[in-house]
């Protein structure tokens, strides 16, 4: 009986012979990862137990991105936390404010994560890096601070579910179309504790951005983790990384033939439309023409889903030459320095500004409610983001709904939900 | 924990409680357990901490946990004094913060689904029941797997690799 790819990479990161679902694994961990929000508990337990130091300075990185740059002195006492930490005990990817992105975005883009690498991350957005090849999944500020001291992680080996895409994308569709289709049709727990693995060929074709997109929203769904194989797009996109953090491009898996599989489901990816995500869960999906009349107060670009060069591209097409509704906010906010200066050299940043909108510094900020664009009571929102729970932006009643770039620009210009195609 | 029995009253919510309802991101800029407890439940009942009582009961549907890795979740209804809380089942971040944690979690379909808010339970995690005194019936729920009871054990994940942290 073979193994899957997640299977495989997890037997690679033990001392067994062999592996199957259910079983409980300590498993080395290549890359450990925590933030200004989580980091700061797990440093708390690593000095609690009286930790002399790490299990390896280069495999511990650390950013401050939901709260950074310090919306208020207590967010600025917690980012200190890990300033102070990273120095102390030598911590060799801590990015300080002006070299930090959104941590989802920055890893991969910075070569700190390879194919075949088993990553967790105190941040259940940690899946996304599935998208080359590895295993990464969330974990909680104790796990954290364990790996920080051990290099090792429990894990149940989780049961597979195979999702295949066939056929060619329609315009304005990309990988947040296709993982909110995906999230519509299970449910928020319709993966729980399962490996997501994504192929067919229109995974095949998809750029790496959207790959990243579809890997991140795996936690959407309840998945433990979302993985792509690895195949020339993630190869290239490896070698072209410069000033890469990790030496070598990491290693290829592939999930065997007669790997064992608890479910598969096969999409016609050519019918799927822009889609949009209803308050008050991910798993709210409808076409966007069904959404159509909906107005909205605020819209934001950004985020370690859709924070991309791809994706800021793609509303500075729409947005170019139009202004931002009257009495709507536009907030984009690109996902690390790096982002931030193609946008400004490609000249989308101008484009969004003289739109109306507003090109913020990266942070994670309005995601999760944080800063750089909260809801008012009662207000609505439509965000490239991954979560739409209740007050997730702001005010218990206020609203959010997800989307991919384009819709999200598009209604900016109308000031309520729109499909691209109504601008362009 | 093992040989625990706990008493109190439950506290009713529905399916898919995110960890952005547990404890609003807008409080997570402290690690002050008590403060964190004050807030606990707060965007899916904002008189829950005023009315839970130590020991009490979170009783809830499928998912409970779902979304952030926020082990604030988890810590805030510890920290609020309630003994344990019993769903259909978790997300598995809220499910491991959990274990690693110290805070009983029980998965029952069956207590979930009968449980209703105001009922005196009694758990015992030893034999694996739940008493539910005020309707007079009782639930079975499995033990932890043997690898997640040696954490439980040791009181939690820290504690357990304390060996290998000297």
């Amino acid at each position: 009986m073979g193994y899957t790819i997640t299977e495989k990479i997890l037997l690679k990161h033990t001392k067994l012979k062999d592996i199957k679902p259910g079983l409980f694994i300590d498993a080395k961990v290549d890359i450990c990862l925590g933030n200004d929000i989580t980091a700061p508990f797990a440093i708390e337990e690593f000095e609690r137990l009286g930790a002399k130091k790490l299990f390896d300075k280069n495999r511990v990185v650390l950013v401050p991105d939901h709260f950074a740059p310090a919306k208020d002195m207590k967010s600025a006492n917690q980012c200190k936390v890990l300033a102070n930490f990273a120095k102390k005990y030598g911590v060799k990817n801590y990015f300080e404010v002006g070299r930090m992105g959104v941590e989802h975005a920055l890893l991969p883009e910075m070569g700190i994560v390879l194919p075949g690498d088993l990553v967790i991350g105190a941040d259940s957005h940690t899946c996304t890096y599935g998208a080359l090849g590895a295993f990464s999944t969330g974990i909680g500020s104790t796990d954290l601070a364990a790996a920080m001291i051990t290099g090792e992680c429990w894990l149940k080996v989780p049961e597979s579910m195979k999702f295949i895409f066939h056929g060619k994308l329609s315009k304005w569709v990309g990988g947040k179309d296709l993982i909110l289709h995906t999230i519509g049709e299970i449910g928020v727990d319709g993966a729980l504790y399962k490996a997501m693995e994504f192929c067919g060929e229109t995974i095949e074709g998809l750029p790496m951005d959207d790959r990243l997109t579809m890997c991140n929203m795996a936690i959407e769904a309840g998945g433990k983790n979302g993985i792509i194989a690895p195949d020339k797009i993630t190869e290239r996109y490896v070698k072209s990384i410069k000033n890469k953090v990790r030496s070598g491009y990491g290693k290829f898996y592939f999930s065997d033939k007669d790997a064992v599989y608890s479910d598969v489901r096969e999409y016609d990816a050519s019918k799927i439309e822009p889609l949009v995500a209803c308050p008050n869960l991910p798993s709210n999906v409808k076409p966007v023409g069904k959404v159509k009349n909906v107005p909205i107060d605020q819209v934001v670009i950004g985020s370690c889903t859709n924070g991309r060069i791809s994706d800021l591209r793609i509303a500075a097409k729409i947005l170019k030459g139009r202004k931002v509704k009257s009495g709507v906010r536009l907030i984009v906010i690109p996902a690390t320095q790096k982002i931030y200066m193609d946008a400004v050299d490609e000249g989308l940043a101008k484009i969004f500004v003289e739109s109306g909108g507003v090109f913020s510094t990266p942070t994670c900020g309005p995601c999760l409610g944080g800063h750089v664009g909260i809801l008012a009571e009662g207000e609505r929102a439509i965000s490239t983001t991954n979560r739409n729970f209740v007050g997730r932006m702001g005010h218990p009643s206020s609203e959010v709904y997800l989307s991919n770039p384009a819709v999200a620009a598009a209604s900016a210009v109308k000031g309520r939900i729109a499909h691209p195609e109504e601008v362009i | 924990m093992a040989n625990m029995i706990y008493k109190g009253r439950a506290h009713r919510f529905g399916d898919d409680i995110n960890t952005d309802e547990i404890i609003p991101a807008r409080y997570l800029n402290t690690t002050d357990k008590q403060e964190l407890a004050k807030h606990c439940m707060e965007d899916a009942d904002k008189d829950f901490a005023k009315k839970a009582k130590p020991s009490d009961f979170i009783v809830a549907g499928k998912n409970f946990g779902c979304g952030s890795s926020r082990e604030h979740a988890p810590i805030a209804i510890k920290a609020a004094g309630i003994s344990c809380v019993i769903a259909e089942n978790f997300a598995r971040i809220f499910f491991r913060n959990s274990i690693n944690i110290g805070l009983p979690i029980i998965e029952s379909k069956e207590a979930s689904e009968n449980i209703k808010s105001g009922d005196i339970l009694s758990v015992d995690m030893k034999s694996g029941t739940i008493r539910n005194v005020t309707r007079k019936e009782s639930y079975k729920f499995e033990k932890y797997p043997p690898f997640m009871q040696r954490i439980v054990r040791s009181g939690g994940l820290m504690n357990s690799i304390k060996k290998g942290a000297k």
